[in-house]
């Protein structure tokens, strides 16, 4: 526990993180963790944050060292893609039961299951997540890795981020810290070249990053390594001979990049894909850092070019839903928007953007969203389910971005909803991705289900009719009861009353 | 008679299972004004909610205790007092159903204690919500075991004990978690067709069944009123659903004294038929002419559907008794089970179960046994092998999170049954293939039909 610890501090004293240096030393000290509030809290935990950020590592045979619950109620769960091995979704635990628990068998079962699977999979390498149970038994599991790396010959990596360690966050950090311990570094590519670059963060959701893969292809720029979105863990292991890094996700692995960039000068800058011109300025980024190392400047002027032509066709498909979206108003209900230049590509279209949520936003950020918006009264920093429900059945939105956690708060507010986090169906990255997101915007305000969804049953609207709750299935179920209990309860009112 | 063949790989390999606390906590959303609280790390309750909201598609009130590593170190007891403080202020439960996870039984905390010394110090506050405890370490059990720990719970909790009155028609009705929303609404529909009025524990119908309210409920909206299962004992008679139920059935005759019966299943014509006649025989009603023609329809049903049923080979990998209920279903329509995977040996209706053998397991094992089978019958987590394999897939129980209106597909009773002949028979048709001179050689290399199929292993 005690290295662990130490990892911990280290990950929460990030001198590349803004809101970290906003902080005062004893502030830094205390980290990022917010304390949760038992009975009101939400997200998941370290051992969550650590399998998001590894598992789309695609050829990696990911073990999961825990009673069921870790791996049974979470796998195979996030929408990111792959262009070849189906490893990654393969669901591999060691299931311990109450008798591996108390018998302390879990070190003996982990280092058999790391045989099974290395006979039947043959992966290049086995990742091993530690647990509440498994850390709280006192398991070694970096002790088993390494056996078992040296007895089959094959990568197997410890990710010390049990979940009782912290917030989903933390677990990213954490799962980063591995790659930086075990992996990245460990294999020398042969083909290492001027034009070689890393994605940090950018997880292919949905196969997004096959929209932004050609654009550098066309300018003559290789991903080294795309960490972790369709990755492969050789590239991963030789992504310290990038020369330049663009981090994606930045709240996620910007711990990985300063390492990088301290370990194997490898420079970074922090962009995103979403949105026009934050593309555009993505692939600017790129261009002028590998110039710095080195590359070719010619590329500059192929940049500005490609840049030009990509942004003339997206705004020209993009005018097509201006007459549809104009004035329409969105909620963005998000951990924290990091594009600012969605905001801006919807409100170059038209349409207004009547409150974002700033939880995980730095001060920059709100700053920015400040000048966007014109109005502080948009920002909150979280809504509470009820509040969030409140202002959509009053209709203050005609469509709310959120992640799914939030859905059902829109949808049973009949309100249009659009998924723009991890288990989304569409891919929103760059100049193609902007435009489907307006056009999934756009589907979503304009489907006819709405107009029918608000219409309330023809015998509710006739005048004398109680109009305080329409019937549901909820006051049937007890009207039932309430009939059953003819003899004890009194009357049906009193039995509505009482479910409210 | 089945063999149970246990489980022998280290590395669970796609696991069939959803955790112990998960099938509590399911439980304890059938119950009206509900929240269930798991005392774990906040991890433990997203994962499970994000799995909920995927199959349900509905909000679903599920919270934490929020452990860490200090509270892990000191003990959670304070963190479980404030989660039922903060609970029963924000939401103002009828119930809150405290399930405990691996966490915090691996460390051995006292919940029933600490939960009895919450209830006595803070009496007050927490006046007017039960609180009920299921233990349910997730290194044990799955689902069916959570559900019944928590049904068990609630009647031991809540339900007042003592030989009662009882009233006349009022029926308590105990069914497993593999019966769906449909299935509970046609349940009651039944039952009260003969003028008995049933009281259902859980009843998810009421909470889990889709509909919009007008207002924001923070708790579950529907379901078994708390005051019901307080008055319980007063039933004239009890019917149990599952195996899994029999262990709160018991516990609800041994508190209360109401008599119980046990289905193993309500699929098939003989179970129906046995249902039904309880029911007519218990109300002392003659059965309705629209009931003995949905036992027509289901007879033509069969009629019907049974070319498509013969000689079919069907993998199943599902909980104890959705492995009964479906092996009956197909082998009572003349196929064959070739591969059968539970999640534990403990239940007593495996042995009832018309397989050869019953491996012990993951949908690993499925993949690897279900080879040369026509159908796989299992969750949606079977669809990577369903793809693997070529072989199409039946999604049944929990979770289905790739199809839509898994809660409102009937499989009890009559019309049940018929629904699911037709749900089979049309999978086949669609995945028949066009007879080719090659496979009707007399001479053609000869195999068993289906061939035995490559390792999935061999596959990556």
């Amino acid at each position: 526990m005690t290295s662990l610890s130490a990892k911990i501090q280290d990950v929460f004293d990030e001198p590349a993180c803004d809101k970290n240096r906003g902080k005062d030393a004893k502030a830094r000290k205390e980290g990022c963790a917010r304390p949760l509030t038992p009975g009101a809290a939400a997200g998941g935990c370290a051992f969550d944050g650590a399998k998001i950020v590894l598992q789309p590592i695609t050829d990696v045979a990911h073990l999961v060292h825990a009673p069921l619950a870790c791996e049974g109620n979470s796998w195979d769960n996030r929408g990111a893609a792959s262009s070849g091995p189906t490893l990654w979704r393969t669901s591999f635990t060691t299931d311990l039961t109450e008798l591996d628990v108390v018998m302390g068998q879990g070190e003996r079962k982990l280092f058999k299951a790391i045989r099974e699977i290395k006979e039947a999979y043959a992966p290049p390498a086995v990742f091993v997540y530690s647990t509440c149970v498994t850390a709280l038994i006192g398991d070694d599991i970096e002790a088993v890795c390494k056996r078992a790396a040296e007895k089959f010959g094959l990568a197997v990596v410890p990710i010390n981020a049990p979940g009782l360690a912290g917030s989903k966050n933390l677990g990213n950090k954490l799962a980063a810290e591995a790659l930086l311990d075990h992996v990245i570094g460990t294999v020398e590519p042969d083909d290492a070249g001027p034009y070689d670059i890393n994605i940090l963060g950018e997880f292919n959701l949905s196969g997004e990053f096959w929209l932004i893969k050609p654009l550098l292809d066309r300018l003559g720029i290789r991903v080294r390594a795309c960490i972790p979105g369709d990755a492969r863990y050789t590239d991963v292991a030789s992504a310290h001979r990038a020369r330049a890094a663009m981090v994606v996700c930045s709240t996620s692995l910007i711990n990985l990049a300063r390492k990088m960039d301290e370990r194997w000068d490898i420079p970074f800058f922090e962009g995103s894909f979403y949105g026009i011109s934050d593309t555009s300025q993505a692939l600017r980024d790129i261009a002028r850092l590998l110039v710095r190392k080195g590359a070719d400047p010619e590329i500059l002027g192929r940049t500005e070019t490609l840049i030009a032509d990509q942004e003339a066709i997206a705004w020209n498909k993009l005018e097509v839903y201006r007459a549809r979206l104009q004035g329409k108003r969105v909620l963005l209900n998000t951990g924290g928007v990091k594009s600012w230049s969605v905001v801006h590509a919807l409100m170059e279209i038209g349409m207004e953007i009547v409150g974002t949520s700033v939880k995980k936003s730095t001060v920059e950020d709100k700053e920015r969203i400040k000048q966007i918006l014109k109005d502080d009264n948009h920002l909150f920093e979280q809504m509470a389910a009820r509040d969030l429900y409140a202002m959509l059945s009053e209709g203050k939105a005609d469509i709310m971005l959120s992640g799914g956690r939030t859905q059902f708060v829109a949808l049973k507010a009949k309100t249009p909803w659009l998924d723009i986090n991890q288990e989304r169906q569409h891919p929103y990255a760059g100049y193609d991705g902007m435009v489907e997101l307006v056009r999934q915007i756009d589907l979503a305000i304009q489907n006819p289900i709405w107009s029918q969804v608000r219409e309330r049953a023809p015998w509710d609207c006739q005048p004398g009719v109680k109009d305080e709750q329409p019937s549901t299935k909820n006051e049937t179920a007890t009207v039932h009861s309430a009939q059953e209990f003819a003899g004890t309860t009194p009357t049906i009112s009193a039995s509505v009353e009482e479910i409210r | 008679m089945s063999r149970v063949v246990s489980q022998t790989k280290s590395a669970s390999v796609n696991p069939l299972k959803s955790s112990q606390p998960l099938g509590a906590a399911l439980a304890f959303l059938g119950i009206d004004g509900a929240v269930p609280l798991f005392h774990g790390t906040q991890g433990c309750t997203s994962f499970a909610l994000v799995l909920f909201v995927r199959h349900f598609k509905e909000t679903i009130p599920l919270q934490t205790t929020a452990m860490d590593e200090v509270t892990t170190i000191l003990g959670g007891s304070d963190n479980l007092e404030e989660a039922i403080l903060n609970l029963k202020t924000r939401t103002k439960p009828k119930l809150i159903g405290v399930c405990t996870t691996a966490l915090v039984e691996t460390r051995g905390e006292d919940s029933a204690g600490d939960i009895a010394d919450i209830r006595l110090k803070r009496a007050e506050e927490l006046a007017g919500t039960e609180i009920v405890l299921a233990n349910t370490p997730d290194f044990s059990g799955a689902l069916e075991e959570g559900w019944s720990k928590a049904v068990t719970a609630m009647i031991e909790g809540i339900t007042r004990p003592g030989e009662r009155a009882r009233q006349s028609k009022k029926i308590a009705i105990l069914p497993g978690w593999n019966l769906t929303v449909a299935d509970i609404e046609h349940l009651r529909e039944m039952v009260e067709s003969f003028g008995l009025h049933p009281v259902i524990l859980p009843d998810l119908s009421g909470s889990l069944d889709g509909t919009v309210p007008d207002h924001w409920v923070p708790t579950t909206y529907g379901g078994t009123s708390v005051e019901d299962i307080r008055e319980l004992g007063a039933a004239e008679h009890c019917i149990a659903i599952c195996e899994h139920m029999r262990r709160p059935a018991e516990v609800l005759h041994k508190v209360t004294g109401v008599p119980y019966v046990l289905f193993e299943s309500l699929t098939g014509l003989k179970d129906a038929d046995q249902f039904v006649s309880l029911l007519s025989r218990i109300s002392g009603e003659p059965v309705l002419a629209g009931v003995c023609r949905r036992r027509a329809q289901l007879q033509d049903a069969l009629l019907d559907g049974h070319f498509h049923f013969g000689g079919k080979k069907i993998a199943i990998a599902a909980e104890p008794d959705q492995l009964y209920q479906y092996a009956t279903f197909f082998v009572d329509m003349g196929s064959e089970i070739t591969a059968a995977v539970t999640t534990t040996d403990m239940s007593e209706i495996l042995e009832k179960v018309p397989a050869e053998s019953i491996q012990i397991g993951d949908l690993g094992d499925l993949e690897t046994l279900a080879g040369g089978a026509d159908l796989l019958v299992t969750h949606s987590h079977g669809r990577q092998a369903s793809h693997r394999l070529g072989i199409p897939l039946m999604r049944v129980g929990f979770p289905v999170f790739d199809r839509l209106g898994s809660q409102h597909k009937l499989s009890i009773l009559y019309q049940g049954t018929r629904d699911l002949v037709f749900e089979v028979a049309n999978m086949f048709q669609a995945d028949r293939h066009a007879p080719t001179p090659e496979e009707l050689d007399p001479f053609r290399k000869r195999e068993t039909p289906g061939g035995p199929r490559s390792s999935p292993l061999a596959r990556h």
